[in-house]
């Protein structure tokens, strides 16, 4: 991707918020990047078109799943030297609580940074960071930056 | 799966599930459905995009259509549509999606408790046995003061 390549020309990690505009599916989302140094905290932001359950109504699950996934990418992308997104080899979500229709927040942890394969968790919460609606964990290949 | 009592799915095929706001925002139609099976499909569209390199379809949309299938598929077994919530969901990604192609998921609801169903799926292009990811989900039934009203899909 264009954004990654020109940061890695500049000897730079690349804008996050720009990798997450680059991914026309992230756009279609509504997914922004927080980071505030090393920490980084990914919004939902809420629309209508991410309902799944209209009577409660709750997010949809696919969305929450997406969205984690989403998480653990561009986590990836901060802590792992590639020029490619990861790719997901598979991936676990356990639903804790609907998800309100509200903004979503999500952090992403790399639990093992392998040559070809990460492992990856991550958790979404709406509005109390301790009462969590969604966890991921994952695998993610990762195609190393030839030296 | 015969000796249960026949529910007819509320959907029929070529439905496009507009009651759900991100199943009609992915344009996800119902292609066949049957008890306990459905099959799903969302087309290629620019915006599901994952990787502008290689316009490949995200990751997300698989598990997005999967869930759905799956609990299209619970649902016609329990006649509990919107009274559905998924448990857990584990999708295996077998290669990439091909751009420009449609992608379908069938899915088929396996189990039924009284509480819990169980799902698996695939999502592929045109060869079932060509995955591009497989998934295995639970849900629960009854959420919101309908605890344990599946019994007409013979619950146990």
């Amino acid at each position: 991707m264009d954004v990654i390549r020109r940061a890695t020309a500049e000897g730079k990690k690349p804008d996050l918020q720009q990798l997450v505009d680059a991914i026309p599916y992230c756009k279609f989302l509504g997914i922004e990047t927080d980071r505030k140094g090393t920490e980084l905290t990914t919004i939902l932001r809420f629309s209508q078109k991410l309902i799944g359950n209209p009577v409660l109504p709750a997010l949809h699950g696919g969305v929450v799943g997406a969205f984690l996934e989403v998480t653990a990418v561009i986590q990836l992308m901060l802590e792992v030297e590639t020029e490619d997104l990861p790719k997901p080899v598979d991936i676990g979500i356990d639903y804790l609580r609907s998800g309100k229709p509200v903004d979503t927040y999500a952090r992403a942890i790399v639990t093992k940074h392998g040559r070809r394969v990460c492992n990856v968790r991550a958790e979404a919460w709406q509005d109390e960071h301790t009462r969590p609606i969604a966890a991921l964990h994952g695998h993610f290949l990762i195609r190393p930056r030839e030296v | 799966m015969s000796d249960l009592p026949p529910t007819v799915p509320d959907h029929k095929a070529g439905f496009v599930l507009a009651g759900v706001p991100h199943a009609a925002a992915l344009q996800l139609a119902i292609v066949e459905i049957k008890l306990g099976e459905v099959i799903c499909k969302v087309p290629y569209a620019e915006h599901l995009i994952g990787n502008p390199d290689t316009r490949v379809i995200h990751g997300g949309v698989i598990t997005a259509l999967l869930d759905n299938a799956c609990g299209v598929a619970v649902g016609s077994m329990t006649r509990l549509q919107g009274q559905i919530a998924t448990l857990d969901l584990r999708i295996d990604y077998m290669k990439s999606a091909t751009p420009g192609e449609d992608i379908f998921a069938f899915a088929e609801c396996y189990k039924v408790t009284k509480n819990i169903a169980f799902a698996r799926g695939v999502a592929y292009h045109s060869d079932r046995n060509d995955p591009i990811a497989t998934c295995a989900a639970a849900f629960m039934l009854g959420t919101k003061s309908q605890r344990g009203a599946n019994v007409a899909a013979g619950g146990k």
